[in-house]
């Protein structure tokens, strides 16, 4: 027993639990819940959150946050929707942009909080700010992305049987997911944001190339965001500046209670991934119920961002004592 | 040049350089009357909707800062409270009462915020950041996300009555900041403050009760962040859930920071703050004068907060002045 409690994983194994205890309750209390096409709809519904927490995953893991990730999507959605639509772009090109621009301006973030030492959450918060203002000056409303491209690529997809399909969106984000992964545990580029979370001085010290790692990091958590987007405007066919409201804290929260510290140094892609599952259950559970006041869904995921955090703090304590 | 020392000084200037720029784009920008024992006017309105929200906000918000926190829960406070005091006169509450219940309300959030910063050690930004999105929550739960409108005389002169020819707001901000300042520096509180923000450890060990002092700051933040919910609710006669409160609280730490109170705290200034506060209500009328959309304003805004960061940070200074320490007002 002790070895579970003292064991690194032991919250990665929390998080699994809440996830398939939540289920389990879920299938007991609503009939059809427990479906492929359920859990299918899951992963589409939440395959921007889940690309976007990854992106943060590795943001916190470097001790930084981003708070600017849920407008940088919502000017990829209308920015998209503006030069496929207005200017005539081809699609696969727009897509590209959009992704290129998510990277550019996480980079001038990254590059603004470690050059001149601005706290990051101030540097995001301008840049969220920035980025939603620009998502309006873009277009002030929702738009309508009308494309070929788009509807033979909502076809596409991984046949799974039984006529279910696993479209490009969940599969963008499994393929992100896993690629996370291989550079989180895999790469010196992982193992840099490690030691940088871990311990900015030492990392310094040991010769880390600390700024390249924190202004990578910022570039990799911006082109998550607008990758995100790219997934939203494929499973909603169109752009909207208020898209992704609140997102951010969304991404943290998958990140949190996945089992990644807050402080940064620790933490795994994975446990991501499950947390991304554990909200969008939540919100599948509030979409069978049909009663419940959506504005659970916030309470909800802040009191379980709290409680996970509460679980860490707990953690740590045991274990330094 | 001792003047130029002052942080007080860039704030003004700048808030100069806005008023003139003003004076020249819009012939009566300074045209003021006296109509029904009032005063009537651009500057008056800068004043009013300065004071009712980035003034108030921006007073809470200058204690956490110096203390080396931050809250980003005042917008969806001011949501709560301004819901709280709507349904509670619509229930058939007294003005007062509505008040106190939006205000007791909003305080006690503050004070949550403060428990799990002070007592559990979280980040401030991790802490307020959940009261946000849980206090946004809140608002809509207790509102079913329906917008709730009101019809109470008393409620409503809280925004747009008069007191001495002078907005209720303005008397009741201005008010307001005068007696913190005064309490804090006349008491050894605004010193525990800035110690606190300075050095929480070596506080600690001279005596200071930092986790008290932490935790009535966010108390304070989450009162103030009340008080201007309700002053945002009586002015339209009506609460929104989603609306009131949304992205304010930028404009809180922008006032803040424009004013010279360092983010990475141990100093204040709320002389500072409440300039800041003008610059930022300015700002934003200036934008609206010249035709830009009230959802773009954030940009330029966000432009000029990075900006005032930028001239703060010891990698600039270091490079362009000669001047190591900030200096406090």
């Amino acid at each position: 027993m002790n070895r579970i409690f003292a064991s690194r994983l032991l919250p990665l194994m929390a998080t699994g639990l809440v996830l398939v205890a939540l289920f389990a309750a879920a299938g007991a209390g609503y009939e059809n819940f427990l479906s492929a096409r359920v859990v299918l709809n899951l992963f589409k519904d939440r395959a921007f959150l889940g690309v976007v927490a990854v992106g943060m995953t590795f943001v916190i893991l470097s001790g930084g946050i981003d708070l600017s990730v849920g407008a940088v999507m919502a000017f990829t959605t209308v920015f998209l929707a503006k030069v496929i639509g207005g200017l005539g772009w081809s699609a696969p090109v727009a897509m590209l942009a959009a992704v290129g621009i998510g990277v550019g301006f996480g980079m001038f973030q990254g590059w603004v909080i470690h050059f001149f030492r601005i706290p990051a959450f101030l540097v995001t918060l301008a840049g969220m700010f920035l980025a939603r203002g620009m998502a309006f000056v873009v277009s002030p409303r929702s738009v309508e992305i009308r494309s070929a491209f788009y509807d033979d690529l909502g076809e596409r997809g991984l046949p799974l049987g039984e006529g279910l399909l696993l479209t490009v969106g969940p599969l963008v984000y499994l393929v992100v997911v896993a690629a996370g992964m291989v550079v989180a545990h895999g790469t010196r580029f992982g193992r840099n944001v490690y030691a940088l979370g871990g311990n900015e001085a030492s990392a310094a010290l040991m010769g880390l190339p600390v700024g390249a790692t924190r202004v990578g990091v910022y570039a990799l958590c911006g082109g998550c965001a607008a990758l995100g987007g790219v997934i939203s405007t494929l499973a909603l066919s169109s752009g909207d500046p208020t898209r992704g409201t609140g997102l951010e804290l969304d991404a943290i929260a998958a990140a949190v209670i996945g089992g990644t510290v807050l402080t940064g140094g620790r933490g795994w892609v994975f446990g991501t991934f499950l947390g991304v599952l554990i909200l969008g259950t939540i919100k599948t559970i509030l979409d069978f119920d049909g009663s419940l006041d959506p504005a659970w869904l916030r309470i909800a995921s802040g009191g379980l961002l709290l409680g996970f955090i509460l679980l860490q703090k707990l953690i740590a304590r045991r274990s330094v004592s | 040049m001792k003047v130029f020392r002052s942080t007080l000084v860039w704030p003004l200037v700048a808030l100069v350089v806005l008023l003139v720029f003003n004076a020249v784009a819009s012939p009566g920008f300074f045209h003021v009357e006296w109509k029904d024992g009032r005063l009537f006017g651009t500057v008056v309105d800068i004043f009013n909707q300065g004071a009712r929200v980035p003034m108030l906000l921006a007073l809470g918000m200058t204690l956490v800062i110096a203390t080396g926190g931050v809250d980003l829960s005042v917008g969806s406070i001011m949501a709560v409270s301004g819901a709280v005091a709507a349904m509670q006169v619509n229930a058939g509450a007294p003005m007062v009462q509505a008040v106190g219940a939006g205000l007791g309300l909003a305080t006690l959030l503050g004070l949550v915020n403060g428990v799990l910063i002070a007592r559990v050690g979280l980040q401030p930004i991790i802490a307020t950041l959940v009261m946000m999105v849980a206090g946004r929550g809140l608002a809509m739960l207790l509102t079913g996300s329906q917008m709730v409108p009101f019809a109470n005389r008393s409620l409503t002169w809280l925004a747009n009555g008069s007191v001495g020819g002078l907005p209720v707001p303005v008397v009741l901000v201005l008010g307001l900041a005068v007696v913190t300042g005064w309490v804090l520096r006349r008491t050894a509180a605004g010193l525990f403050i800035e110690a606190t923000g300075d050095n929480e450890k070596a506080s600690r060990r001279a005596g200071i009760q930092t986790g008290g002092v932490r935790f009535a700051v966010y108390g304070f933040s989450g009162f103030c962040a009340g008080l201007s919910g309700v002053l945002e609710a009586a002015n339209i006669s009506a609460a929104d859930p989603a609306r009131i409160g949304d992205t304010r609280e930028l404009d809180a730490i922008f006032a803040v920071v424009a004013g010279g109170t360092a983010l990475t705290g141990g100093r204040f200034s709320l002389a500072g703050s409440v300039v800041g506060a003008l610059l930022l209500q300015t700002l934003t009328l200036t934008l609206y004068n010249q035709n830009v959309a009230p959802a773009v304003a954030p940009v330029p805004k966000a432009v000029v907060i990075l900006a005032v960061c930028l001239l703060h940070s010891p990698r600039l200074r270091a490079r362009f002045g000669k001047r190591t320490q900030p200096v406090a007002a």
